[in-house]
């Protein structure tokens, strides 16, 4: 039987009624020791019985034809094989279903897959991979995304007069912004172990959303979609990047099928940085216009990035602009420039990641202009109702986030830019609103009670790092009233029920709720023979009470009870305004000789609904200020200005944070929960934290020593030279 | 990475009789090679050998070849009479590097020059006579003294760099048997038109050791300023010995990292300093010879005016003069 739930209405709290105490409370992760104790096994440590190893090639031109030249390599040392058949030219998109762009024996940017070599061993592959001799004819192509011919131009909205508004306002904030590259960079890169047994393939692979990432591999290989079988139960990380299948699963079945053998791909770290997505670059202008009390009458964001010919993809910088502030005028043009550069995609938080730290350095110049308080500023400017849409919001205490944190953080210490000195180090405080939009998205589940007192939960979701065992497991437990130690999870198998996949903070929400309903059919189940209503059951430790009964579960269980739960967006996905809200805080010192920024601590206050697991979900805010912490101050892409190619393609010259660019991290959540979002009432958390953290750090360093940073990352030489 | 032969040396005799590339630490040597950028067809494993002492000797300090970088930094003699040293180690790459590193290696690791790094692209460092794309490309970290039109890679030590300061000196074997002593200018040569061309050590040549003399008088530090706070090569770094002696600088030594091809040291710059009162006039006027002849090539521009802050900053904290 299928528990389906179409969230088209408010749903009662039930998980406020349930008392097993197994959510919410910050539980370890239960396959964490076997992550720390190397069990755990991802997708490069599968071994198969006489398995080849696979290499990826990479294109040395921006853009022309290219054949390669087989005897250039067909005598070397354990040489099998190469392909150029189906190379995608880059990762799919999230949720795409199906192939991406496929070019043949074409050359779109420097870096590109264009062939895989398969050899007995990996380091032999990765020498023949040097080697392939490949012929090409250049063709010039656009590297530059501010001089490209071909840009694709837009308008998202253009309400009022913004023009007007600028004019008329009070005061006023015309800034313009740019960002740099990003790279996903998980820590395991990619890797796909293909096996076929006659015309079924197994894919042993590293990846966020299986049932979209069989329909993709499916396409790229014009073969029919059930004949694969993709099993990720571990993945390290993905961000984005393994959102969509990706050239090395491609490149493994190419070869895998070829040979008769099985085959294992292992992107290097270059490959990482070259064949699967970047986030665009962007050059942002924020407008605000504001009355004489700093209230929002208008408001413009407007962005230029760049993608491949024939990406569908663009960064939706804007996405919390529509509704984080209010002001009747409002107006939002895009440019997506074609450019012979990697592919652009989803980079954890695609949108707020860049497009807050524009509008909140904005609003921070806007709170100076002005001469309010920039937490002033921002409370001032919520708006009662969508100000585009007229929509209700649902759960949002972005007003107590920025309140309450700044009590914590001790905001009213704060002094104003070069007034707080130590030694060669100016000191200063920042704030940014976070706002991410919530959504909700199609999930399977199965959950298996059993009379011995365990439980079951099995989905095709995917823990990419997130917790999700710990709070799938933790749902169960909650609903059955069990010990979560009793409930075993399995993952990242697509034969098992498709859930919603990990991507856009929706993972916990969606396969949460395909749980939660699993397993609310199970407890009508035992409501009905224990003899109650199910609204009057209790369970707890294994015992069931209602209707003046009360009796252990196995007395009420002849077998197994497998309910499937099945989880759809509906109308409250439409009618709703839905997002998670926070503030995030930095302290900050600036050295006045060299312009070298170092954070000195951090507060996000976050609110998000019911939280699953307080742990699992401090530990993405954590990961999402880190992040914003590496936007603001360290990560950048560099393109060759003549050959588009990412020139710092490892982690030597890519600079992510490392341990002593992260300060001591403060997370608190404001509770809260969110009727309109899910039967849970939760909402995701994970790229909120993100959602505005660097920007937070960019308006500290400007409270610091006076130095306005609209050029990321805030590396020393846009520092020293203004102090 | 190419096929290659391994041999272990287990005497000295043996190192300099085999004919190869050698690999001790092999923290960068090996990432070279598995890109391919370094094709050895045999590599002669030094780290057997007995090289791992650090001695004093009259009038100096003997640093064996294969002291690993965490080994030195945290020797007592060289945080108490060396600290600059000490200080460049800590500086450089993360604990499980120096932990593998070896002084010897460390002297004679590559350029970080990306394009070096990348083999689709001209190098005339990696291919001489294929170009340097550098020049016009993406060159923040790269040089601003020393270049030549052929390459403007730097030397991303900053242990040769304190070393360059202390006038360390290498001591280099031959196969012949000999030994010869080099100071830091005399054993890197500038690219020129043979940017390949680092080193003066001939094949079959082994360095043993690093001689430092003894301790300076005089204050020491070393700064380093960099992308990010850690495991990051410098934009910038300084390593200073200045002694101050009746309100005048009586001896200066400094050498600079992140700006040329070798650690980088211009004796013109201490003759502007010694016997001077130290002021800020004075500072300014050693950085103007400094960098008299900087170049920048775009995105490195920065690297002049940041040098002149942390080069008057290093002085002003040496000689106690508040700026």
């Amino acid at each position: 039987m299928t528990e389906h739930l179409k969230m088209d209405e408010v749903q009662p709290r039930l998980l406020d009624e349930t008392g097993q105490g197994a959510i919410t409370r910050p539980m370890d992760r239960p396959e964490g020791p076997l992550k720390v104790s190397g069990r755990a096994t991802y997708a490069a440590e599968y071994k198969a019985a006489n398995m080849a190893f696979g290499v990826m090639v990479r294109a040395g031109i921006t853009k022309g034809g290219y054949s390669i030249d087989e005897s250039s390599v067909k005598d070397m040392d354990g040489f099998l094989g190469v392909w150029t058949d189906h190379m995608i030219r880059n990762s799919a998109q999230g949720m795409m279903d199906t192939n991406p762009v496929q070019l043949g024996q074409r050359v779109q940017y420097l870096g590109q897959p264009i062939a895989v070599v398969a050899a007995e061993t990996f380091e032999q592959a990765r020498h023949i991979a040097n080697r392939l001799k490949v012929d090409y004819s250049p063709e010039d192509g656009d590297v530059d995304p501010e001089t490209a011919s071909q840009v694709d131009q837009s308008v998202a909205l253009d309400q009022g007069d913004l023009e007007q508004a600028m004019k008329d306002a009070e005061f006023t904030v015309d800034s313009t912004y740019t960002t740099k590259p990003h790279n996903s960079a998980p820590m395991e890169p990619h890797a796909s172990l293909a096996e076929w047994d006659g015309e079924k393939l197994t894919l042993h692979g590293s990846y966020q959303m299986l049932k979209y990432n069989k329909n993709e591999l499916a396409d790229s290989l014009d073969m029919d979609a059930d004949d694969i079988r993709i099993l990720a139960p571990y993945v390290g990380g993905g961000f984005g990047s393994k959102l969509g299948i990706a050239a090395e699963a491609v490149g493994a079945a190419v070869a895998a099928k070829a040979l008769k053998r099985p085959v294992r791909v292992v992107m290097s770290r270059q490959n990482v940085f070259e064949m699967v997505v970047r986030r665009t670059e962007t050059r942002q202008r924020v407008r605000l216009a504001a009355d004489k009390d700093g209230r929002l009458t208008g408001l413009g964001h407007d962005n230029r990035q760049s993608n491949l010919p024939d990406e569908g993809f663009s960064e939706p910088v804007t996405l919390a602009t529509h509704f984080l502030y209010g002001g009747e005028n409002r107006r939002y043009e895009q440019e997506v420039a074609r450019v012979h550069r990697m592919a652009a995609g989803s980079v954890r938080a695609p949108g707020e990641a860049v497009g807050m730290l524009a509008l909140e350095n904005a609003m921070d110049e806007l709170a100076e202009t002005v001469g309010i308080d920039p937490i002033d500023l921002r409370v001032r400017n919520i708006p009662e109702i969508h100000p585009e849409s007229g929509k209700q919001y649902s759960s949002r205490s972005l007003a107590q986030c920025l309140k309450e944190g700044a009590a914590s953080f001790g905001w009213d210490q704060r002094k104003g830019p070069k007034e707080r000195r130590e030694g060669e180090w100016y000191v200063g405080m920042g704030v940014a609103a976070a706002a991410r939009t919530n959504i909700l998205m199609e999930s399977k589940a199965r959950v298996t009670l059993n009379p011995d007192g365990t439980a079951l939960v099995e989905t095709d979701m995917t823990d990419i790092g997130t917790g999700t065992y710990a709070i799938l497991g933790q749902i169960a437990a909650e609903m059955l009233g069990l010990d979560p130690s009793k409930v075993t999870v399995d993952l990242g198998d697509t034969d098992l029920p498709a859930g919603s996949g990990s991507g856009g903070s929706w993972g916990a929400a969606s396969a949460g709720s395909s749980v939660f309903l699993g397993a609310k059919a199970i407890r009508a189940k035992l409501a009905e023979r224990l003899g109650c209503e199910p609204s009057a059951l209790r369970l707890q430790d294994g015992m069931a009470t209602g209707g003046n009964n009360r009796r252990p579960l196995a007395e009420l269980m002849e077998g197994p009870i497998a309910e499937e739960g099945h989880i759809e967006p509906g109308d409250m996905s439409d009618e709703m305004q839905q997002a998670g809200y926070g503030a995030h805080f930095a302290e900050v010192a600036v050295n006045s000789v060299t312009g070298e920024v170092r954070v000195r601590r951090t507060l996000s206050a976050m609110a998000a609904g019911r939280i699953l697991n307080e742990k699992t979900a401090a530990s993405q805010v954590h990961g999402g200020m880190i992040w914003g912490i590496g936007t603001a101050l360290h990560e950048a892409i560099e393109h060759d200005p003549r050959t588009g190619h990412v020139v710092n393609n490892d982690l030597a010259e890519y600079h992510v944070p490392v341990h002593l660019d992260v300060p001591q991290l403060d997370v608190m959540f404001i509770e809260e929960r969110d009727d309109h979002a899910n039967p849970m009432q939760v909402k995701g958390i994970g790229e909120l934290g993100l959602a505005g953290a660097g920007a937070a750090v960019t308006n500290a360093i400007y409270n610091a020593c006076g130095v306005r940073v609209r050029d990321y990352p805030a590396t020393p030489d846009r520092i020293f030279p203004h102090l | 990475m190419k096929p290659f032969d391994y041999v272990r040396a287990e005497s000295r005799e043996d190192a300099l009789r085999a004919d190869g590339r050698v690999i001790a630490g092999g923290t960068n040597l090996l990432d070279l090679m598995k890109l391919e950028v370094e094709t050895p067809d045999r590599l002669i494993d030094v780290t057997r050998l007995d090289l791992r002492e650090i001695t004093r000797q009259e009038n100096s300090l003997r640093i064996g070849a294969l002291v690993s970088n965490a080994d030195l930094a945290a020797d007592e003699t060289v945080r108490r009479d060396y600290p600059v040293l000490s200080r460049a180690l800590l500086a450089g790459a993360s604990a499980q590097l120096r932990n593998k590193a070896t002084t010897g290696g460390n002297l004679m690791q590559r350029t970080r020059c990306p394009y070096f790094y990348d083999t689709t692209q001209p190098c005339n460092k990696r291919e001489p006579g294929t170009g340097c794309q550098a020049m016009e490309g993406f060159n923040r970290i790269l040089a601003i003294l020393g270049t030549s039109d052929k390459c403007i890679a730097t030397h991303p030590s900053d242990m040769a760099v304190a070393m360059r300061a202390l006038d360390a000196r290498v001591e280099i074997e031959s196969p012949t048997g000999e030994t010869r002593m080099l100071t830091l200018d005399e054993f890197y040569l500038l690219p020129g038109d043979t940017p390949e061309k680092e080193t003066v050590l001939e094949p079959g040549e082994l360095i043993t050791a690093v001689h430092l003399p003894e301790p300076p008088k005089g204050k020491q530090a070393y700064r380093k300023v960099r992308d990010r706070a850690s495991y990051a090569f410098a934009l910038v770094s300084v390593g200073a010995v200045i002694d101050v002696q009746g309100g005048k600088i009586a001896a200066a030594s400094l050498a600079f990292g992140g700006l040329g091809p070798r650690p980088w040291r211009n004796a013109d710059v201490e003759e502007a300093l010694v016997g001077e009162t130290p002021s800020d006039a004075v500072f300014d006027k050693a950085a103007d010879v400094l960098l008299a002849d900087a170049k920048g090539f775009g995105a490195n521009d920065f690297k002049i005016p940041l040098t002149r802050r942390v080069l008057k900053a290093v002085l002003s904290d040496l000689t106690g003069v508040s700026q």
